[in-house]
This record gives structure tokens, sequence and C-alpha cells, in this order.
């Protein structure tokens, strides 16, 4: 039982840590999913060993346990949206809805961790139970991981030039900028991105607003961003190729290095409301070729 | 469901022109300018203040809109 409480605590602190760039993790916030991954750890250890003894009880907390768990989810979503509003770069609610999504569902990979572990070493003994430890921290590894940008999409760098007064990366318009010193700033700091999806499947997942704005936010969360409040025409934008499917970014960052733009935008989390996969289906496929 | 879809998303806060007579009525207010850089000069201000974008319709208007 120990043992599953503490592997467990220790897989959700594992988990948080990769948490950091998705969300800037407060000292606090830190405390308080730690706490709750120990709580989990907790719930889902007592669980074999209360059922074996034929205490029927413990099902009703798992059940408690999941209510609670689906407050954090909410928790974490208001926290993020009202931090939002005052953002640079929004997140955009798809994004906060998938973090949001995460947390609650990292807990109940906890609960499940700790419920394996403990019984193994109920059934059999310590050793089980560890054997059992590695096992689900490489499942829950795996598990969590999801897919990048890079893993649907080719990232390369684009040209930033005016046609006009309309703002191109390659041959994907963006916006129409009037003044000559913004103007000049794009030509001088501003670095350009072309994704190009490598199927169908890429290109639903990169048409979706939610995405784009969270390759926005990703970017300009690592690049910084050559913005401020009452400058509303250097927020990074992502717009769509309608010909192509192709996805431009064009952004104004603290630190011009292209190299680290394209490896950040690659490492962009595909989001799971935007994941799409029309290829998956007959019609889809049909309408491929 | 409700008022929310008839309220705008984008709308014009000033019209900025060195020309007056390519522009008439509507709500958003014009600043007339004799020169280009004036023109320039006066969208920045209001750009900075208002916490817009500047776009320009390439006749000699500029329009400012909050996006």
């Amino acid at each position: 039982m120990t043992t599953g409480i503490i592997i467990g605590s220790l897989i959700r602190y594992d988990m948080l840590k990769r948490d950091y760039r998705l969300y800037p993790s407060y000292p606090h916030g830190v405390v308080i999913h730690l706490a709750l991954g120990f709580i989990a750890a907790v719930i889902g250890a007592v669980a074999i060993p209360a059922l074996l003894e034929k205490e029927f009880t413990a099902v009703t907390f798992l059940a408690l346990a999941a209510t609670q768990f689906r407050e954090v989810r909410g928790m974490e979503r208001d926290m993020l949206e009202g931090l939002d509003r005052t953002n640079l770069v929004p997140r955009g609610p798809d994004y906060i809805e998938g973090i949001a999504r995460v947390f609650e569902a990292r807990n109940y990979l906890v609960m499940l961790a700790a419920l394996l572990i403990s019984g193994a070493t109920f059934i059999g003994n310590i050793y089980y139970g560890l054997l059992m430890g590695v096992a689900t921290f490489i499942i829950s590894k795996t598990l969590m991981k999801g897919k990048n940008i890079g893993d649907i999409a080719l990232v390369r760098a684009g040209r930033v030039h005016f046609e006009g007064a309309k703002l191109f990366v390659d041959n994907i318009q963006f916006m129409n900028l009037a003044l000559q010193q913004s103007r000049e700033t794009y030509l001088k700091r501003g670095l350009g991105i072309i994704v190009e999806p490598l199927n169908d499947n890429g290109r639903a997942t990169l048409a979706n607003n939610g995405q784009r704005k969270a390759i926005a936010h990703d970017a300009a969360a690592l690049l910084g961003v050559y913005k401020d409040v009452d400058s509303a025409e250097f927020t990074p934008l992502v717009r769509r190729s309608l010909d192509t499917g192709r996805v431009g970014l064009v952004i104004v960052p603290m630190e011009k290095d292209i190299s680290v733009l394209i490896e950040a935008v690659k490492r962009v989390p595909v989001l799971e409301s935007a994941l799409s996969t029309p290829l998956k289906t007959t019609l889809g496929k049909k309408a491929a070729d | 469901m409700g008022g929310k879809e008839l309220e705008f998303e984008k709308y014009i806060l000033a019209i900025i022109t060195t020309k007056p007579e390519k522009v008439s009525g509507g709500g958003a207010p014009v600043f007339i300018s004799k020169t280009d850089e004036e023109q320039d000069r006066i969208a920045t201000t209001l750009a900075r203040v208002m916490g817009g974008v500047v776009h320009d319709l390439e006749n000699g208007v500029y329009f400012l809109v909050r996006h």
C-alpha cells in the first residue's frame, strides 16, 4: 500500500515537471497538484486491499474522488481563462481546455497506477509492486506523450515581404498594414514560418483556429514578442493558404532566431480538440484523391 | 444566444486621409491631413492610444480598426 502511494505520488511529480512549458508553473500551483496527486495515490492504493477485505465502501470513495478531480479541471480552466485575458498573446479556449483536461486525466492515471501497484504488492510481495511501479511509469509516459506539430507537418522558414500594404510570408497573405514604421519593423525583425501538413489529416488539424492560436502562443512564449498592449499590429498571426492548406506564422520576436522558432513550432502539442482524422473514414479517403 | 451575435467584433475607430473627397458619412471620425507624413503620424498616435491596427486602402485613405 505504501509502495503504491509513494510511487503514485512520484509519477504525478514526474508528470508535473513536463507541465512547465505548457503552463509556466507557479510554485503554489505545484503544491496544489502534488497534494491532489498524493490524495489520488492514497485512494488508488487503498482500493484493492479494502476490496479484498470486503470493505465495499472503498468503491464509493473512488467515485467521490472522480468528482473531485473533475473540479480540478474546472479550476484550471477558470484560472487560465482569467489569466488569458491579460496575456499579450492569448492561448485561446481550445488550448486551455486541452491543458485542463490533461490535469484531470493525470490524476486518474496516478490513481490507476497506485491501484495496480498496491494490488500487485498485496497479492504478491513488494518486489512485484516495484516491478509494477516501473511498468506503470513507462505506460504513463507513453500514454501522456501526445503528438506534436512536428509529427503531422513539415516546418520550414518563409520569407517575410510586403506587396503594397499587404504583409506576406511566401505566398500566404496575413494583413494590411498602413504604417511605414510598422512595415519596417516587420522587415527588419519579423520572422516567417510555413507549416506544410504531411497529409489531409494534418491539413484538417491545422485548419482549426484553436490549434493556430496555440502555435502563435507557444512561439511567442518561447521567443518573446516585440509587442506591448498598445501595439496590436505586432500580434503573432497564423493564417492559412486556402489553396494548399499550408499554414503560415508571422511573428516579431524579441530574439530573432529562425532555427529556434522552427524547433518551437515543431514542439507545439497537437490539441485533442483540433486533432482531426478524415483519412480514417472511407469518404474522407475518397475525397482525398 | 441572444444579442451577442449582433455585436460587432471589428469596427472602424477612425479614418485618416489626405483625400477627404474619398470619404463620406459613417460612424467614425475622419482626420484630414495635408501630407503623407502627417497622415502617418496621426495614424500612429491614434493607433497607440486606441490600441487598434492601421490599415491602408491604398488610395490615400487609412483606417484604424479595433480587432
